[in-house]
């Protein structure tokens, strides 16, 4: 290529995108979601997740989990688990509980590399699946920068 | 040791439900930053916390490095009466404290 052909491609070279870290995707959380389900069929509904939508430091962003539900030996919730797309890895959380924890809640600080999709998942005694995602928008970035 | 915060509530009733709020004082190292060097600093963080009353697991957490510095973990739970609530932090590099809290039922 002469210099002068080199300087017309120069413009199609900006246009590749920049090398990116190590991220999670779609398919990562998909299959961290199949691993705590085993394959069960998940639910939309009854398990309420709560994060801000706009978020300005995904280094510290509240969030917390709740699920009504009697909490007896016969009727409760075992398990939530938070999954998210973007960051390096899908895993968040994942909480245990038992009849003595008298209401399936959560609360904690995650990091969010980007924004993006988190996705809580509630596993229930009977065996049934139930679920609830939020966007959120990052505007400063946790884990990446030195 | 690392400096822990544990908020449990004055009045608890047999039988109702309440909250405990609990933080410690640990970096959460993710494993991904850059070291400066070219490399990634090790990753360090607390990968479970486990709550037991009277010896029985009330509440457990499974940690990655998505949690944030310093971990605030808020769970609630029930009691009959009046008993030991142990909380047992664990971590990498072989991080492991635990907190003894009396819970008096009033």
């Amino acid at each position: 290529m002469t210099p002068r052909r080199l300087i017309l491609a120069s413009p199609a070279l900006l246009l590749l995108p920049p090398p990116q870290p190590a991220r999670a995707s779609a398919e990562a959380m998909a299959a961290a979601l199949r691993a705590f389900t085993g394959g069960a069929a998940v639910t939309h509904g009854r398990v309420t997740l709560d994060i801000s939508p706009l978020v300005e430091n995904g280094n510290t962003v509240p969030l917390s989990v709740i699920m009504p539900s009697p909490m007896t030996q016969a009727e409760h919730v075992r398990a939530i688990a938070i999954f998210n797309e973007r960051n390096p890895q899908p895993h968040v959380v994942s909480a245990r509980f038992s009849p003595h924890s008298g209401q399936a809640m959560l609360a904690t600080n995650i990091r969010l590399a980007t924004s993006q999709t988190i996705v809580a998942v509630a596993a229930l005694s009977d065996g049934s699946f139930w679920s609830d995602s939020a966007q959120v928008i990052v505007t400063l970035a946790a884990c990446l920068e030195g | 040791m690392a400096r822990v915060l544990i908020n449990i509530p004055r009045q608890i009733r047999a039988g109702e439900t309440f909250a405990i709020r609990t933080l410690i004082q640990h970096g959460m190292e993710s494993g991904y930053r850059p070291d400066g060097a070219g490399g990634v600093l090790a990753r360090d963080i607390i990968t479970s916390f486990t709550a037991s009353f009277e010896g029985e697991e009330v509440f457990g957490l499974e940690l990655s490095p998505a949690v944030a510095a310093n971990p605030f973990i808020t769970f609630s739970m029930r009691v009959q009466g009046s008993g030991t609530l142990r909380l047992r932090w664990r971590g990498d590099g072989g991080f492991d404290q635990s907190e003894v809290r009396q819970i008096i039922v009033t």
